[in-house]
């Protein structure tokens, strides 16, 4: 077994002491990590629901939880904690989260120049190959990645 | 606006000859990092804002039901410690789908924070 490369940038450790904010309101919470990429589980919580026939969550919670997860996977890129804002955010949804079901976002960073990352990711709802919401878009850091 | 995800971003509703107003107030619910607003919570203000205005265009038709295709949006200024607003314009309403904008400010509508271009299919 070879050793894994040492990192500086913990996710799991930013997720664990989290402060009380959006995040923590909507009830997303660490799932899993790569080199250039993060999941994000957002379970379901009744006070998502935004179409009170169905019970399909609202699409905000899922936005929320995409930009949460590709801007974790730039930090995962850079192996740094860096300050950077979301830029612009493009989401496709392509059919509803199904009620009851844990909504997994995959954020991955795949280009990061000196103002601008590059991101794009998935969201699923069990079976990753059977995707709810397709999202793409760019963070910029406020004083440069580098 | 009983909609339990308007409750949890804590929305009101100013009415509006074209659209109305949605007005969310600054707090922990909605921080993103210290001091500012989340994204998550702009963007989701944003698409509240187009469907209350798309509702609104589609008011006297009873039973339409509106789905969302895909969102835009462009963060342009940070969301700082004071009351946020959007309003959504319908741009082209059709027989199936609709184009709709919205912005999102705190102090000056032409110092937008966020804008949002969305597309939303409409099942009659």
């Amino acid at each position: 077994m070879t050793d894994a490369p040492i990192r500086t940038f913990d996710p799991v450790a930013l997720f664990a002491h989290r402060f009380h904010g959006h995040g923590d309101t909507l009830g997303i919470v660490y799932h899993a990590h790569g080199p250039d990429w993060a999941e994000l589980a957002l379970p379901y919580d009744a006070r998502l629901i935004g179409d009170q026939a169905s019970g399909v969550i609202a699409s905000g919670p899922i936005l929320a939880l995409m930009d949460m997860a590709t801007s974790v996977g730039v930090w995962l890129k850079l192996d740094a904690f860096k300050a950077h804002a979301t830029f612009d955010l493009r989401v496709d949804y392509l059919r509803p989260a199904r009620p009851g079901r844990t909504v997994i976002g995959r954020g991955e960073c795949y280009r990061i120049t000196r103002s601008i990352a590059f991101v794009r990711g998935q969201a699923h709802d069990g079976d990753p190959a059977d995707p709810l919401a397709n999202v793409a878009g760019t963070f910029m850091a406020t004083e440069g990645y580098w | 606006m009983s909609l339990p995800y308007s409750e949890l971003l804590g929305l009101t509703e100013e009415p509006g000859e074209s659209a109305p107003t949605l007005v969310m107030a600054f707090g922990t619910h909605v921080l993103g990092r210290p001091g500012f607003l989340h994204g998550g919570a702009i963007g989701g203000l944003l698409e509240m804002a187009a469907v209350a205005a798309l509702q609104q265009v589609l008011a006297g038709e009873g039973a339409a039901r509106i789905k969302p295709i895909n969102l835009t949006v462009d963060y342009m200024r940070g969301g700082r410690d004071k009351p946020t607003r959007a309003r959504g314009m319908v741009t082209r309403l059709g027989n199936r789908v609709a184009n709709v904008e919205a912005i999102a400010w705190q102090d000056d509508p032409d110092r937008p924070i966020a804008a949002a271009r969305m597309n939303y299919l409409i099942a009659r």
